[in-house]
């Protein structure tokens, strides 16, 4: 082996050297440091120039694994889908400029979910900022309204402290979407490491003194309520208070309806379980929301979704309203007895309160009442043995996974169907875009959830419009020999706006027609992944067995009675007594 | 109705952009916002004066405390408070009108702060009241320019609104 030109070898053992005598590092190095000791092992992100010292580190690193998308979108979808599905932060990662912007859309999903994510973008160098350089855009500017808190560094002693804070910010209170910009040059130039540092956050506080009066009040309400109605969001998810959700419930007999983010946080299997409320809720939830003379609502945000006219909306009823954003009680629905605080926190103090009283509310006629509703309307659609129906292939999806897979949803009538037909019992398996209503979610979600847990059954359920939004991670999934199980629900229609044309706009089709669509089965194969297409309802089982047994990603193009709509359906603004299609 | 709200946040870039782009995004109507510095370099003291009934001023303020640079919010309307504003006049002024000018100046006990060829600017503090007052009062002689800082205010007495008593100190 020839040595190396005396200049060079010189330069490698100063570097060296100044590495060991004063222990300092390139903010790239510092970056993955950072995020080592914050536990991160897998992030999601695309290269590009700004970020190219971070991916040189990347390349040196051994303990975090960087997942390739083919969009920054689908990097931070999949993020997301990884923080979900685990609880943990997910962290993607994208260049300047175009990079950047491409990770708008799953900011602020996941902003209006309160997921907690962090998301590091490229920047361009100190001197050439504010310059409308090449591949530079204002992301911080851009992502301020979206994002729990936004970082732009500007000096590499700062970088350490910075991941530090955004990761406690993201993952803290009300958890959701931080964005650390990074100038390149940040990257290259070193400093010392030591970490954890000091968190330097004086505006930065957390509730965690729950007011006992209040607890007080909540529980005598409670005892004396006639027809309680438990209302269950996402915050009682991000909490991980579905144990104390079920013992409330179950404790009293109260019956419990859940919000679609709230789906998972009490079982479905459960007699108390009336499904969800709202615009797509079973007829029984939304009768008894219209009746309670108290609702629960537990880590709730009383979204227009489910409250439809906030005029008349639980009028008849006393509402506590638990949740860990102060900002939250009050915004939509006034709270009579208003609870701040970390739900399960709050729920515990509850039980303790509860626990202690012998009394109980006599519940039987409220109880009757609710059974006679879920008799008279259940969920139902009319059955076909010529056409497959989409609620029969998600009833064949809950039957062959056994109700314990994870199912990541897209957005539209296949998302609603699936909330509706898809039996839950346990939190962080329902994976779908809540309050923004991404189209393009479901499947790079699909991606974070099956990389966060190898040797579960993942499902991704698609409208075929939803399917094409990001269809290029195909390749990310083939790349990664993810067994991903996608079910498309192929209606050749972006049914959901089609219903709403069908129902609101006299039938006039305007641009929801889906012709010119791919081969989905060699589309799958394109990418070497297996393609079924099944047009007969008898197929649907022995297709989904076929990819469930498989360790294949599967593409399945379920050819879908393309005239079936949502029902229930609370129409927009309308009551929520106001149902169509009971 | 109008609240005042005095705010202390936390000296760094683009906490002024947060706050502004709440207000606008959640449409709230802000009257007057002011900001400076405070006794502590760190940290600023926003004055913001902002319109609607209770459950908007609520929402306000829970919104602002959500901002991580937001250390300390208190809507002191109802509190015994001190508060200022000022404004710059240029009104016209011929030499023949000025003595007349001058009066009203002295009646506001403002001060005249620069004089042209047929202007002069005039500056005056005091509360909302009195520089409309004295705006109102200038106007028949042709007001050409006005700036005015935005109210600032702050409560009476020894409890200092950083949260510390000032005895403490």
């Amino acid at each position: 082996m020839t040595s190396l030109p005396l200049k060079q070898r010189e330069k490698m053992l100063h570097e060296v050297s100044q590495e060991l005598h004063t222990n300092e590092f390139t903010g790239a190095e510092i970056l993955l440091k950072a995020l080592e000791a914050e536990g991160v092992k897998v992030i999601f992100g695309y290269p590009g120039g700004a970020v190219l010292p971070i991916y040189d580190a990347l390349y040196k690193n051994k303990n975090i694994t960087h997942i390739l998308t083919r969009h920054e979108q689908g990097a931070v979808h999949a993020a997301d889908g990884y923080a979900r599905s685990t609880g943990k932060p997910g962290v993607c990662i994208a260049t300047s400029g175009p990079g950047a912007t491409n990770l708008v859309t799953g900011i602020a999903n996941a902003y209006m979910d309160s997921i907690p994510l962090v998301a590091i973008t490229g920047q361009v160098a100190l001197a050439a900022l504010g310059r409308d350089s090449f591949q530079e855009a204002d992301i911080t500017g851009i992502t301020t309204p979206i994002t729990k808190y936004s970082y732009l560094v500007k000096d590499v002693k700062d970088l350490a402290r910075v991941v530090h804070e955004a990761f406690h910010i993201a993952t803290t209170g009300r958890p959701g979407p931080v964005l650390i910009d990074i100038p390149k040059d940040i990257t290259t130039k070193k400093a010392s490491f030591n970490y954890p540092p000091e968190l330097d956050l004086q505006g930065y506080r957390i509730n965690n003194v729950i007011n006992a009066t209040q607890i007080g009040k909540a529980a005598q309400a409670m005892l004396e309520a006639k027809q309680p109605l438990i209302f269950v969001g996402g915050g009682a998810v991000a909490s991980g208070a579905a144990e104390e959700v079920t013992s409330l419930a179950q404790m009293l007999s109260f019956p419990v309806t859940y919000s679609l983010m709230g789906k998972g946080a009490f079982t479905d299997n459960d007699e108390l379980c009336l499904g969800m409320v709202g615009m797509h809720g079973t007829v029984s939830a939304n009768y008894a929301m219209w009746e309670a003379d108290l609702v629960i609502g537990i880590g709730v945000r009383f979204d227009d979704r489910v409250t439809g006219d906030l005029s008349t909306f639980a009028k008849n009823a006393t509402v506590i309203h638990i949740d860990i954003d102060p900002a939250e009680l009050g915004k939509n629905v006034y709270a009579h007895i208003p609870i701040a605080g970390d739900v399960k926190q709050v729920l515990r103090e509850l039980l303790k309160v509860l626990k202690a009283k012998s009394v109980k509310p006599d519940l039987k006629p409220w109880l009757e009442k609710i059974a006679g509703w879920k008799k008279e309307f259940p969920l139902r659609y009319e059955k076909s043995d010529r056409l497959i129906k989409p609620q029969f292939v998600i009833q064949q999806i809950y039957e062959v996974t056994k109700g314990e897979a994870f199912i990541c949803t897209e957005v539209g009538q296949h998302q609603m169907w699936t909330a509706q037909y898809y039996a839950l019992s346990e939190p962080r398996r329902f994976i779908s875009s809540g309050g923004l209503g991404t189209m393009g979610f479901g499947l790079p979600a699909a991606m974070g959830v099956q990389i966060a847990h190898p040797d579960k059954i993942v499902f991704n359920i698609a409208g075929d419009g939803s399917i094409q939004m990001n269809s290029q991670e195909f390749a990310t999934i083939a790349q990664n020999k993810l067994p991903i199980n996608v079910a498309i629900l192929n209606n050749h229609n972006l049914g959901m706006v089609r219903q709403w044309q069908e129902l609101f706009f006299e039938e006039r089709y305007s641009h929801t027609n889906m012709s010119g669509q791919p081969d989905f089965v060699k589309l799958a194969e394109a990418y070497g992944l297996k393609g079924l297409r099944i047009t007969r309802p008898e197929d649907v089982r022995p297709a989904l067995e076929e990819a469930v047994a498989s360790p294949s990603c599967y593409i399945l193009d379920f050819h879908v009675d393309d005239t079936e709509n949502v029902f229930p359906m609370v129409p927009a603004g309308a009551s929520i007594n106001n149902i169509l299609g009971r | 109705m109008k609240h005042t709200l005095t705010v202390l946040v936390e000296n760094k870039p683009g906490v002024l952009t947060r706050i502004a782009g709440l207000f606008a995004r959640r449409g709230y109507n802000i009257e007057s916002l002011a900001v400076g510095r405070t006794e502590n370099p760190a940290i600023s003291r926003m004055t913001i004066v902002v319109e609607g009934d209770d459950r908007v001023i609520e929402q306000v303020g829970k919104q602002l405390y959500k901002l991580i640079e937001v250390i300390k919010l208190t809507d002191i309307t109802n509190d015994e408070h001190v508060d200022r504003e000022m404004i710059l006049i240029k009104v016209n002024a011929d030499p023949a009108i000025r003595g007349e000018i001058m009066q009203i100046v002295e009646i506001f006990r403002a001060r005249i702060v620069d004089i042209g060829r047929n202007s002069l600017i005039i500056e005056a503090t005091g509360d909302e009241g009195k520089i409309n007052a004295i705006e109102s009062a200038l106007r028949p002689f042709g007001i050409k320019e006005v700036v005015r800082t935005g109210k600032i205010a702050m409560a009476r007495g020894a409890k200092s609104k950083n949260g510390r008593n000032q005895e403490a100190l």
